[in-house]
């Protein structure tokens, strides 16, 4: 029985952010009264012209110089071509797309993803082209099938990995959408919504004998709407025609869906269409054409992306490479940061309260930091009152709960309660004498070689400031008085 | 290059036409007429002259991301030959 390796071809649809569709101008939104968004030219009525939308193609380009693409347009002109086959949910007869080794927008790319031994795998990206979503197909129980055309003509874009995979396994292929989704994001081209269906991922899976030139035959593998669908499916796969191959059968080229519940999948029921789309340009649509100065400034204008933050986070900052992953996770999140630092906060303070009571409190509630009344001027302010002593860091965390609760400002907040931490000796002082004057027979203990009852001793000084005295001048003020 | 049977056959169900044999003859007949007017057009000499993506001169045509009002539904709906609770109803697409 020999060893086998499995190869995964990755095809990712991103539904773009833009307010209107692809090639008119309905609105683009999710969900909504079925076809209400439609108009001439997505219903495909005669005589209607599309009127390509300027934003989807640039967020396209933007995409593809973030994966290291080569640009489509600027050599020769790029266009789009006519992707021919009937189903009811393209009106038009045909999907508008684009066709060719180096007319997509985006081609010949890569992307760095981290592998468990801490470093990193490059995976090739084929060709990253921009096409039209089709509208939603809803099988009715009295039979027949129902159609809302709302979707159909929302900007997609389509990123297909190199041929041959450099995708192995099920990790691998989580890790490369994971990565994705998160560039895809913090350049603001997609919502990253797998439930809702903004970003799906189609993988084909196959797995060959180790060391053959040949890949072996796949199956396309529908319906994953997790990370770790994506993983178990393509692990699933790679185990059953594995299986079937040990049993001499041979492997059908197929289309696959995952079923969730199960944990498994099974052969789809979809009529192939026939493969043969007669591709030809889109007479409708003029070809396109990009400046170098045009495509240096999308280049010059992209954001600081996740693996550049981490690498600033880790090595400026001193983080380790857990909290920076957290912050990263989420553009806001880490903008949100950005701000606390860019205020006078200290990174790694500001990071460990962001990390845990701030987002343990925010995941309670369920709500986004924005959308929580703790601003980073609150977080900055709370770390700076723990910095110069003004409260421990005990009170800080009530302080903080409070400030979350109700939005007031923490040194408002200390002022209030009168929880500043006492650092003044002298009061001090008086408190740990009148403790020791209170308790002559643990004094006597410890006097007597006792260490462990000085621990008994902080306690009851602290319970009588309520907590609130300076605990590094408790210690060297008790210390002082024991030893005299 | 005169076009076969078979091959009228294929673009027949590739566009989704139900054609009997008369029909299939008919249809060869008049695509291998229309191929042959290709064929008048590729003899000629085009040397000097760049292939072109596209007949017209015109590129980059786009128009701004702003959104407009669509259709009212019912007007969406009208020509269909089916609809219900607001969907256009066509037959069941996965069969046998
Ligand atoms: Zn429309």
């Amino acid at each position: 029985m020999p060893n086998y390796v499995t190869s995964v071809g990755m095809e990712v649809h991103a539904e773009l952010s833009t307010k209107s569709k692809m090639f008119c101008r309905c609105q683009v939104a999710f969900g909504g009264e079925p076809n209400t968004r439609t108009c001439p030219v997505c219903l495909a009525l005669p005589g209607s012209l599309p009127v390509p939308n300027r934003e989807a193609i640039e967020m396209v380009i933007k995409t593809a110089l973030a994966l290291n693409c080569k640009i489509g347009g600027t050599k020769e002109e790029s266009i789009f071509h006519r992707k021919n086959y009937f189903y009811p949910d393209i009106p038009k007869g045909f999907q508008t797309t684009q066709y060719g080794e180096e007319n997509p927008f985006g081609y010949h790319g890569y992307l760095e993803i981290p592998t468990p031994d801490g470093g990193t795998k490059r995976i090739g990206i084929r060709r990253i082209h921009l096409e039209e979503d089709t509208g939603k197909l809803m099988h009715l129980p009295s039979g027949g099938s129902g159609i809302d055309y709302n979707r159909a003509g929302t900007p997609l874009m389509e990123i297909v990995t190199d041929f041959p995979p450099d995708i192995h396994n099920g990790e691998e292929a989580k890790e490369y959408l994971s990565q994705l989704r998160q560039i895809l994001m913090y350049l603001g081209v997609c919502d990253g919504k797998m439930e809702e269906g903004s970003l799906r991922c189609e993988p084909n899976i196959s797995i060959a004998p180790e060391g053959s030139k040949e890949l072996g035959v796949k199956s396309e593998l529908k319906n994953l709407n997790s990370f770790r669908s994506v993983q178990m499916g393509i692990a699933f796969e790679s185990r059953r025609q594995e299986a079937a191959l040990e049993n001499g059968e041979t492997l059908l080229q197929e289309t696959r869906g995952w079923n969730e519940q199960k944990e498994s999948s099974f052969a789809m029921r979809i009529k192939e269409a026939e493969n043969d789309y007669r591709y030809f340009p889109c007479p409708d649509l003029v070809p396109m054409s990009f400046t170098p100065e045009y495509i240096e400034e999308l280049r010059a204008n992209l954001p600081e992306l996740p693996l550049a933050k981490f690498q600033r986070y880790t090595q400026e900052y001193g983080l380790s490479a857990y909290d920076a992953n957290l912050l990263i996770s989420e553009r806001e999140w880490a903008y949100w940061f950005e701000e606390a630092i860019e205020k006078g906060g200290e990174p790694k303070a500001i990071c460990n309260w962001m990390n845990s009571d701030f987002a343990k409190m925010l995941n309670e509630e369920g709500i986004t930091s924005r959308q929580s009344k703790i601003t980073p001027d609150h977080l900055v302010e709370l770390v700076k009152l723990i910095e110069d002593g003004t409260i421990s860091g005990k009170i800080a965390k009530t302080i903080f709960a409070k400030a979350y609760e109700t939005g007031d400002m923490p040194k408002k907040l200390v002022e209030a309660s009168g929880a500043t931490q006492i650092s003044d000796t002298g009061a001090i002082k008086a408190q740990v004498q009148a403790v020791l004057d209170a308790n002559p027979d643990v004094v006597a203990k410890y006097k007597g070689g006792n260490m462990g009852v000085k621990g008994f001793l902080v306690g009851q000084i602290m319970k009588a400031t309520q907590g609130r005295a300076n605990p590094g001048i408790v210690q060297q003020l008790l210390d002082e008085l024991l030893s005299s | 290059m005169a076009i076969s049977l078979d091959e009228v056959r294929h673009v027949a169900k590739l566009a989704r036409l139900d054609l009997d044999e008369p029909e299939i003859m008919s249809l060869q007949t008049e695509l291998n007429a229309l191929i042959g007017h290709f064929s008048d057009i590729q003899a000629v000499d085009f040397g000097g002259v760049d292939p072109k993506l596209h007949a017209s001169n015109l590129t980059n045509v786009w128009a701004e991301d702003v959104p407009r009002s669509s259709f009212k539904r019912e007007l969406a709906l009208k020509n269909a030959p089916m609809s219900k609770a607001g969907l256009f109803l066509v037959p069941m697409i996965i069969e046998d």
